[in-house]
């Protein structure tokens, strides 16, 4: 029988464990891999996707000598939730312009988190744009860098123009428990907005 | 017998033209494959087949994300696609999806999401 030997004793059938996935957006440098490395339970590793593109305008006698590569890394951890559940957390590429190149990023995400440096609030509206855009569910989270201003939550959260329903918190993304928190954070405005979903019009 | 060899240069394009037979992109159930879904052997490796085949076989006797299985075998995620897509077809390895965030436009599945808050919470 071809399962022989691949299930153990007392272990979860592996067909039983799911999955769930949370993205970690944010504008370059605003702490993405800080976080994924600081909340997951394995050492952060990193996928690519290879993007080819036929260059136009170049001639070359063989077929793969006429093609340029995009690679695009993701980041990502995971947190063993219970022993049937895993949350995968990915860090998206800095670079924004990639992401519509990576095919169903965002599809299937639980929701994401958009970090935000204080000291450089624009470099995130573009991952804010982008998760309104592709109705992704999020909260922001503000990196707290040892050179940040105090910046009052609603101050910034009108700078960043974002619904009073969403939540905004402040934590450093080098501690485990505050980015936990953030996850945490986010699942209970999922639940919210589920809630709320379900109510009667 | 002897495994299959790596292919002399193994990075870039000409190696994963080599893995694939070609192919860019996957068919059938491997086309909607996330980086978060996770596969599972359903069967041992066979003589002779292609060693990524082997190795995925082999890694996946728990399941592994497919994100996971391209940091380990170094394999973009569209490679990586089109190998699964082999094993899906004959049935030797099984994928799960992870589960939406939306079903028919009602928000995820609240016992699930209590589920997740427990877990963080036990972190």
């Amino acid at each position: 029988m071809d399962f022989k030997g691949f299930d153990r004793p007392g272990a979860p059938a592996a067909g039983d464990t799911r999955s769930v996935k949370v993205m970690i957006a944010g504008g370059f440098g605003t702490g993405k891999t800080t976080m994924v490395r600081s909340v997951s339970d394995i050492k952060p590793l990193t996928t690519e996707e290879t993007l080819t593109q036929a260059s136009a305008g170049v001639d070359h006698l063989i077929g793969v000598a006429d093609k340029t590569q995009t690679t695009v890394s993701l980041d990502f951890g995971k947190i063993s939730l219970n022993d049937t559940l895993m949350l995968y957390l990915f860090g998206t590429p800095g670079q924004e312009r990639f992401w519509f190149l990576w095919n169903g990023l965002f599809k299937g995400a639980l929701g994401a988190v958009v970090l935000v440096d204080t000291r450089r609030l624009a470099s995130s509206f573009r991952a804010i744009e982008e998760m309104e855009r592709q109705r992704v569910p999020f909260v922001i989270a503000l990196n707290v860098f040892p050179d940040s201003r105090d910046h009052p939550v609603e101050e910034i959260r009108d700078a960043l123009d974002v619904p009073p329903h969403t939540p905004v918190v402040a934590f450093d993304a080098r501690d485990r428990a505050a980015s936990r928190d953030v996850l945490v954070t986010l699942v209970r405005h999922l639940k919210d907005r589920s809630a709320a979903a379900l109510e009667p019009r | 017998m002897s495994a299959p060899r790596r292919p002399a240069d193994p990075s870039g394009l000409e190696r994963y033209y080599v893995l694939t037979g070609g192919r860019s992109g996957p068919g059938g159930s491997a086309s909607t494959l996330d980086v978060a879904t996770l596969v599972v052997s359903r069967a041992v490796p066979l003589p002779g087949m292609q060693h990524e085949h082997e190795e995925i076989l082999r890694r996946c006797r728990e399941p592994l994300s497919v994100a996971e299985l391209g940091a380990h075998l170094h394999l973009p995620f569209n490679i990586l696609a089109v190998l699964l897509s082999d094993l899906l077809q004959a049935g030797r390895v099984e994928a799960r999806d992870p589960i939406p965030a939306h079903d028919a436009g009602r928000g995820a599945d609240l016992a699930l999401l209590e589920e997740v808050l427990s877990g963080l919470q036990r972190l």
